[in-house]
């Protein structure tokens, strides 16, 4: 998968030049970096350049037409003893936690009941991939209706049903945080559940059928054959989730804007704050920077880990 | 009994197994696509509140749709798919070009450029948002300022490195012999990357342009930074502003993100096994 790819740069079939062609050699490399140059560009200007003034910001009090001030690492000081950066820590941690490990759950699930070669069994997979493919801000909307804290609400209405409820939501802050992480779950399981397919299909039959001529049960088959394939899923998975996770905003700001009383405030939604409304720009880079850190972090841990592990 | 299932749940014979699928399978698509598809009822029926959110429309009606209308929908609509087309043609030329170079020229500072560019796959947009509000002020070199401007929203979406991936690993895998032969045709290297290289690319040039689809259209973060007043939103951006109104109430939220919907559900439906293979050769989505 993408951030496991070992890079191998340089056509695989490539012939290596003859001696006597450097001129040759020296044009292809020219004609090289022009087909490179729109994206280094880009690039540069888009993702890099931002990256080295949060870094540059981090430790300045951004004043503008003042002059930056530097401060050293004071604004990183703010980030890890204010009380409101701690708690958006908080709350995106459980949040990409308990995303992550709800996808990944539930995405198993649907995977083992909808895997299959049967028409309707398309037809179901496809019905349940949609929230994935729905822009983040449409789901967001639509899920304030559903939880529309009155008795006869959608979600209130259908809690009624079973006898529970009815339950305020995201209006209240004793849920707010576990009915933003729903939503969460409900956009992410289905997109699990398709690479989980994929590694199903990738499962040895021949296993399956040996350890069905053992009389070994569908769960034991479960446990011992089909989870133990599945493993790089697990990590590419895990990943990819605990990277969405951290840097969760969308749904927050369209949500519950981080309310109510500070109970969904994750750091993206915080850093928003500080640095667009209230203009505190270098706490806000310091966050940031925070931010990209752990995501590094948390990769390279995921990759060393899978590396070590069995070697692809 | 042969296996072709981890679990065997699909492959169960008799009236009862087939009884429980059934009701397992309309559970799932309920809960799933439930809520989209009451998105699709209800944009249809007079929903004044959100409690009259439903799947039965007691009588079907355009109002709601009359409404969001009156209140510059299509102009949202519209700045959605300049953002998307010109976005997309963007990302899509830039990351074609920029793979065709590094899957198949040798050149020194290869293996670092990939190697960049592949790292800003943990570098999205919302990270990025503090200064990249900055940057989108005032361009270094050129100096100009994109916020206000429907450009902003498009030229940052061309870096995306997913694209050069999936791009590069499939060009790797077209012979050299193929590019060689037409060299000796006379045949320069614009000419070999536009018509010998690029038409063979055509499966992953449908993974790439699904993928980018969506993935633009999804923007959120980016719009936000970007736009200044209401004639810059996207629609997906528009939606926040447009929660309730005087004559249907919460209708004219439903027929907007119903509109807003629409393109990247359809766009799936379209290009389904692009979409398949890009989610199973490389899903990453930022």
């Amino acid at each position: 998968m993408t951030l496991v790819a070992s890079p191998r740069v340089g056509a695989r079939g490539a012939p290596t030049p003859a001696p006597s062609s450097k001129r040759r050699r020296r044009r292809g490399s020219l004609v090289a970096w022009a087909f490179l140059a729109p994206a280094l560009i880009l690039f540069t200007l888009f993702k890099f350049v931002p990256m080295a003034r949060a870094i540059g910001m981090s430790f300045h009090e951004v004043r503008p037409y003042l002059g930056d001030r530097w401060v050293g690492t004071d604004n990183y000081r703010e980030v890890v003893t204010n009380d409101a950066f701690l708690s958006a820590i908080g709350h995106t941690v459980v949040l990409a936690i308990g995303q992550t490990a709800g996808s990944i759950i539930l995405g198993l699930i649907l995977a083992l009941l909808v895997e299959g070669q049967a028409k309707s069994l398309w037809f179901v997979r496809t019905a349940v991939f949609l929230p994935t493919v729905a822009a983040m801000a449409v789901v967001a909307e639509v899920w304030r209706i559903l939880y529309y804290p009155a008795p006869d609400g959608a979600i209130n209405s259908v809690l009624g049903w079973v006898g529970v409820g009815p339950s305020q939501f995201l209006n209240s802050q004793d849920t707010s945080l576990w009915s933003v992480m729903a939503v969460g779950i409900w956009r992410g399981a289905p997109y699990d559940m398709m690479i989980f397919i994929a590694g199903l299909a990738g499962v040895d039959r021949t296993l399956y059928e040996a350890s069905s001529v053992d009389g070994a049960s569908a769960w034991r088959r479960l446990w011992h054959v089909t989870l133990p394939s599945l493993r790089a899923v697990f990590a590419i998975l895990f990943t990819l989730a605990a990277i969405r996770g951290m840097r969760v905003f969308t749904e927050i700001f369209l949500l519950t804007n981080g309310g109510p009383n500070g109970s969904t405030e994750v750091l993206m939604t915080l850093i928003y704050k500080l640095g667009l409304e209230r203009n505190e720009l270098g706490v806000a880079a310091a966050g940031s920077v925070v931010l990209l850190l752990s995501t590094v972090v948390l990769t390279l841990a995921v990759q060393s880990a899978r590396a070590r592990r069995g070697r692809r | 009994m042969r296996h072709d299932t981890a679990l065997g749940f699909t492959e169960l014979k008799g009236p009862l197994a087939r009884t429980v699928r059934f009701v397992v399978y309309t559970a799932l698509v309920l809960v799933f696509a439930g809520p989209l598809l009451a998105l699709l009822v209800s944009a249809f029926s007079p929903v004044h509140d959100p409690t009259s959110l439903t799947l039965l429309p007691s009588r079907l009606t355009l109002d709601n749709f009359r409404a969001a209308i009156r209140r510059d929908v299509l102009t949202y609509l519209l700045n959605s798919f300049i953002v998307v087309g010109g976005g997309l043609l963007l990302q899509v030329l830039v990351s074609v070009s920029a793979a065709y170079a590094l899957a198949r020229k040798q050149f020194p500072g290869a293996r670092l450029v990939f190697l960049l560019i592949l790292s800003t796959m943990m570098l999205p947009e919302e990270i990025l948002a503090i200064p990249l509000s900055l940057v989108l002020a005032d361009v270094p070199v050129v100096h100009v300022n994109l916020v206000g401007s429907l450009v902003g929203m498009i030229v940052p979406v061309g870096a995306w490195a997913f694209s050069i991936l999936v791009m590069s690993e499939f060009m790797r895998e077209i012979p050299m012999e193929l590019e060689e032969a037409a060299r000796l045709d006379g045949a320069g290297d614009l000419r070999i990357f536009w018509s010998v290289v690029l038409p063979l690319c055509r499966p992953a040039l449908g993974v790439i342009g699904i993928f980018g689809f969506t993935m633009i259209w999804d923007q959120y973060m980016l719009p936000l930074l970007v736009a200044q007043d209401a004639a810059q939103f996207t629609l997906p951006l528009a939606l926040r502003s447009l929660r309730s109104d005087e004559q249907v109430g919460v209708g004219v939220l439903l027929a907007a993100s119903l509109l807003a919907l629409l393109p990247s559900v359809l766009a799936f439906l379209a290009f389904q096994r692009q979409f398949m293979r890009g989610l199973t050769s490389g899903a990453v989505k930022g």
